[in-house]
């Protein structure tokens, strides 16, 4: 299959107009000693219909959520996606469109970007958002950085309850740029942060502490307590939020969050084995908002003082600035911001909030049915989509017979931490049924030795 | 509504365009239901403390399915892509994007994994990115490849890294210091050396617009961690110095970096790793057309050689007795990405390969090499072509024969859009004045270039003697020139009720 217009006839022609006679003559400039001799060592080529069938069999491989009923989360939530979204997010105007450089033929993508920043400074209560980030994790780190960049410090506080990919993320981009990373430890029966027991001083030595909300485990953090904790030594609190639970939490700019970032997948967006998801950044103050990293769009007018949308700020960025920007991002995840920007519009304030209390409402009702089956909570922290529990049982034994039957049964912490070799960590959204819930509780409950 | 204007066949308001959702929102209104709550429901208050709750709901806009997808389309009505016309923008490979890799990608046995599943679960996802890797490594001509890197200055991040890590298991982290980056580099090659923490060192281009080898010869030594370069440069020219470039960085210790965002002028005809190149990163966006998205999500792939695999990100993918699995590379720089890169574009990025072949994939560089030069070839007369020779896969022009006559490179790309293309990469690379770069891609017909070729001729005549028509372009799109420095001034990065 080719996707090539000209015909060699023409490919010819085009040659005969350049003064060339022949392709090679195309590539005279590159040292004969350097060219391929023969040809890349690829397989074939394949016809549109055997390439399907190629997949197919490829994808066959894989045992998918449609299949199996997952309870699995981790940062990765199964949540369900209205139709629509699929439609208008494959429209080649915005499918096949790049970074919108020039304004004036760009205004279906700039004014999009204009409603996410919006919509996530909504949703997390802050004074403005950007463009998007690769994904939470990349977005955390920025942020981590920023508070360094703001504060003239060079350390920064993360919790251990902090999602374990996204703490070895964070390190990446902090260790070599000489930062410090300094794990703050949880509380072990609760699962949260103890604030009461860290010391006041460290406060004063942070560029920012990192919440999670809610953490790893599930549990929700007095994000306040440590707000003012962190604020009593002028560090930053960076909020990592889960976009649905602002359906029902307290938003990160009402109890102070100067950096507010995280995953946004849940936010109709495909699982697609983890990526790609989309990052959001937000933040307050001129000061912090002059620093923000990646694409942001202003609304502007033109010479007729019509409304429209442009990049702007871009003093800040790399095209402009080179080894002086705030950072190195440029392409990052414009088409799943713009999913998440319709997700966001379609579900609507009742939407989000019936969609935050779903997902509550059913990890509860799991999360009993495993302890009346005999296991144990792991932390007691308070929960919204997701619990630890915690029971004599080889989890990935369990899990494997609980595939076979059908589930996904949850994420065994052992891999993370040898001391939760008991754990598994258990998530339910909106999609998944009573009848599914109950299914699946009476089966796992049915490994407890306690039960 | 003020004045209705027509355009694409939406009727707008002529002062504030398509209302924002956030204007249409009306208390109420809901686009998407969910399945009644099924399981008995508890109070918020014995299932949350009452601090931790929110006091009021996010005020989202309330909107109806079928006002979403008028106003998407609208908007989409709005919006230039590859499907709409030509989109010459230069470094970015605006190619056609085949739309059975959206299918492909969107196949549940894809899109609907989770990243924790038992890897026996997800054999299939493993094997396609096993495969993909020893794919873009053997196009590179190295030896292994991560997947984790979400886009290219995300994949150049990584590549530092590693070559930092080199460094430090030769003992030497403290004394390379220094990333060598030519004058004519994109801006993401300084920006993420800094971020790698090293100093960047910038290397003047010389007058045929290659590295200036006798200023590198100077500038390397001891504290020179590594050279990035891409080639074709940003110019469009293949640095035929290459191999005594790769020799005297490698003499002096550092490390070669490949930036990939020209990699589609080279597929199948000449490997970077062959030109002496350690690591080499791919926009899978750009040569491998998964597409870009509006600004993403693209993919970054680096691929590196035998003696560099020891530092790549992890995981990477490992295949042991016909089984795949995730692993950690011994002195692992690190994870860079949260699960295992955006796999959904690496999915694409593999049909495309699949479907080409190695032939293909050939045709293609050899398509948007004599594309560029076709192009180049009409337009020399017209505006100034600083770099008089045979091009790759892209060229520069100069627009200073129209700005003697007061136009600028920026009027040229705005009066394009009124010809509905859009316009090249202006201002870039930073070394020639009123940088126009233009990149056709293979997928464009010769009827199409013939099309550019005319109107930039005219805008070319048009700047002598109608100057004006393009210093007040453009005239045909939904908005007339945006006024930047005003969005720069005071910043309304967002929309706020008016009764706030």
């Amino acid at each position: 299959m080719s996707y090539i217009p000209n015909t060699q006839q023409e490919q010819m022609q085009m040659l005969k107009a350049c003064g060339l006679s022949e392709i090679d003559d195309l590539f005279s400039q590159i040292p004969t000693t350097l060219k391929l001799k023969q040809p890349l060592n690829l397989p074939g080529p394949l016809a549109e219909a055997s390439l399907i069938k190629h997949m197919n069999i490829l994808a066959s491989k894989n045992i998918n959520l449609d299949t199996a009923t997952s309870f699995l989360g981790a940062g990765a939530y199964d949540h369900l996606v209205p139709s629509v979204i699929k439609h208008l997010v494959s429209r080649g105007e915005f499918l096949t469109a790049y970074t919108p450089y020039q304004a004036e033929i760009s205004q279906g993508v700039l004014q999009s970007i204009f409603e996410f920043q919006t919509l996530i400074a909504e949703l997390t209560g802050m004074e403005a958002a950007n463009a998007s980030m690769y994904d939470g994790a990349t977005a955390l780190a920025e942020a981590a950085l920023l508070a360094c960049n703001a504060t003239r410090r060079r350390k920064v506080g993360l919790p251990a309850n902090l999602h374990p990919e996204w703490i070895e993320v964070a390190r990446t981009y902090l260790e070599n740029q000489d930062i410090e990373p300094v794990i703050i430890p949880y509380q072990s029966d609760s699962g949260q942060i103890d604030i009461a027991t860290m010391d006041a001083s460290l406060a004063k030595e942070l560029s920012c502490l990192v919440v999670q909300q809610p953490n790893f485990f599930g549990c929700i953090e007095d994000a306040t307590g440590i707000c003012s904790w962190i604020k009593n030594g002028d560090g930053l609190l960076v909020a990592a939020v889960n976009p649905i639970s602002l359906g029902i939490l307290k938003r990160p700019g009402d109890y102070g969050a100067d950096i507010v970032v995280g995953d946004g997948g849940s936010l109709g967006n495909p699982l697609s084995y983890g990526g790609p998801t989309v990052g959001f950044f937000a933040t307050s103050g001129t000061s912090l908002i002059r620093r923000m990293p990646g694409r942001i769009v202003g609304e502007t007018i033109d010479g007729e003082s019509k409304r429209g949308y442009v990049l702007t700020m871009q003093t800040r960025e790399q095209h402009i600035r080179r080894e002086k920007a705030t950072s190195n991002i440029c392409t990052n995840q414009a088409l799943n911001a713009l999913v998440a920007t319709m997700y966001l519009s379609l579900l609507g304030k009742q939407g989000l909030r019936a969609v935050a209390n779903q997902c509550l409402q059913k990890t509860a009702y799991l999360q009993q049915a495993l302890l009346r089956a005999g296991y144990q909570r792991r932390f007691t922290g308070p929960c919204f989509n997701e619990f630890t529990i915690s029971g004599d049982v080889d989890w990935a034994k369990v899990n494997h017979q609980m595939l076979d039957k059908g589930f996904l049964a949850g994420l065994p912490l052992q891999q993370f931490d040898k001391d939760l070799s008991d754990s598994l960590l258990l998530a339910v959204t909106e999609a998944r049924t009573k009848e599914e819930i109950d299914e699946f509780s009476g089966l796992l409950g049915g490994y407890c030795s306690g039960s | 509504m003020n004045l209705a204007v027509y355009w694409g066949g939406i009727a707008v308001d002529h002062k504030t365009g398509v209302p924002l959702l956030m204007e249409k929102s009306k208390p109420g209104r809901i686009g998407y239901s969910l399945p009644p709550l099924d399981v008995p429901e508890l109070s918020l208050d014995e299932l949350i403390p009452k601090e931790y709750l929110a006091a009021q709901i996010p005020d989202l806009p309330e909107v109806t399915e079928p006002e979403v997808v008028r106003h998407f389309t609208q908007l989409s009505r709005r919006n230039h892509g590859v499907d709409v016309g030509f989109y010459p923008l230069g470094s970015c490979t605006m190619k056609y994007n085949p739309r059975v890799n959206e299918d492909i990608a969107a196949l549940a046995g894809f899109s609907r994994l989770h990243p924790y599943q038992p890897w026996d679960s997800t054999q299939g996802a493993l094997e396609l990115m096993y495969q993909l890797d020893s794919y873009l490594a053997e196009i590179a001509g190295l030896s292994k490849t991560t997947l984790q890197p979400a886009a290219g200055a995300h994949g150049e991040l990584a590549g530092l890294l590693i070559m930092k890590a080199y460094h430090r298991e030769q003992g030497e982290e403290k004394e390379r210091q220094e990333i060598l980056i030519p004058d004519s580099a994109h801006g993401t090659n300084p920006a993420s050396a800094r971020m790698a923490g090293f100093v960047v060192k910038t290397i003047p281009s010389q007058l045929q617009g290659g590295v200036d080898v006798i200023a590198l010869k100077d500038m390397v030594g001891p504290q020179t961690a590594g050279l990035m370069l891409t080639n074709p440069n940003t110019l469009g020219l293949f640095d035929q110095n290459i191999c005594e470039i790769a020799k005297i960085v490698h003499r002096a210790g550092g490390l070669l970096y490949y930036d990939g965002a020209n990699a589609n002028a080279i597929m199948g005809i000449v490997r970077p790793g062959d030109m002496g190149f350690d690591i080499v990163h791919f926009n899978l966006h750009k040569t491998f057309s998964t597409p870009h998205g509006g600004g993403g999500p693209g993919a970054g792939p680096i691929s590196v050689s035998k003696e560099l695999e020891q530092f790549l990100p992890y995981p990477i993918v490992t295949k042991e007795d016909h089984r795949y699995t995730l692993t950690k590379p011994a002195k692992s720089i690190g994870r860079i990405k949260s699960f295992y890169g955006n796999f959904g574009v690496l999915v694409k990025a593999y049909a495309y390969i699949r479907i080409h072949g190695p032939q293909g994939l050939r045709e293609i560089s050899e398509n948007a090499v004599l594309n560029a030069n076709y192009l180049m070839h009409h337009l020399k007369d017209d505006y100034y072509l600083p770099y008089n020779q045979q091009c790759m896969h892209e060229f520069v022009l100069s627009g200073k024969w129209q700005k003697a006559v007061g136009v600028s490179a920026l009027d040229i790309a705005k009066r394009l859009l009124d010809y509905a293309m859009h316009a090249p990469t202006i201002y870039f690379p930073l070394i020639v004045d009123e940088a126009i770069m233009v990149e056709p891609t293979e997928t464009e017909s010769k009827e199409t270039l013939d099309q550019f070729i005319e109107v930039m001729k005219a805008i070319a005549a048009e700047a002598k003697e109608d100057p004006d028509q393009l210093i007040q372009a453009p005239h045909q799109t939904p908005v007339g020139r945006l006024d930047e420095a005003r969005a720069a001034r005071k910043p309304i990065l967002r929309w706020r009720s008016k009764e706030i």
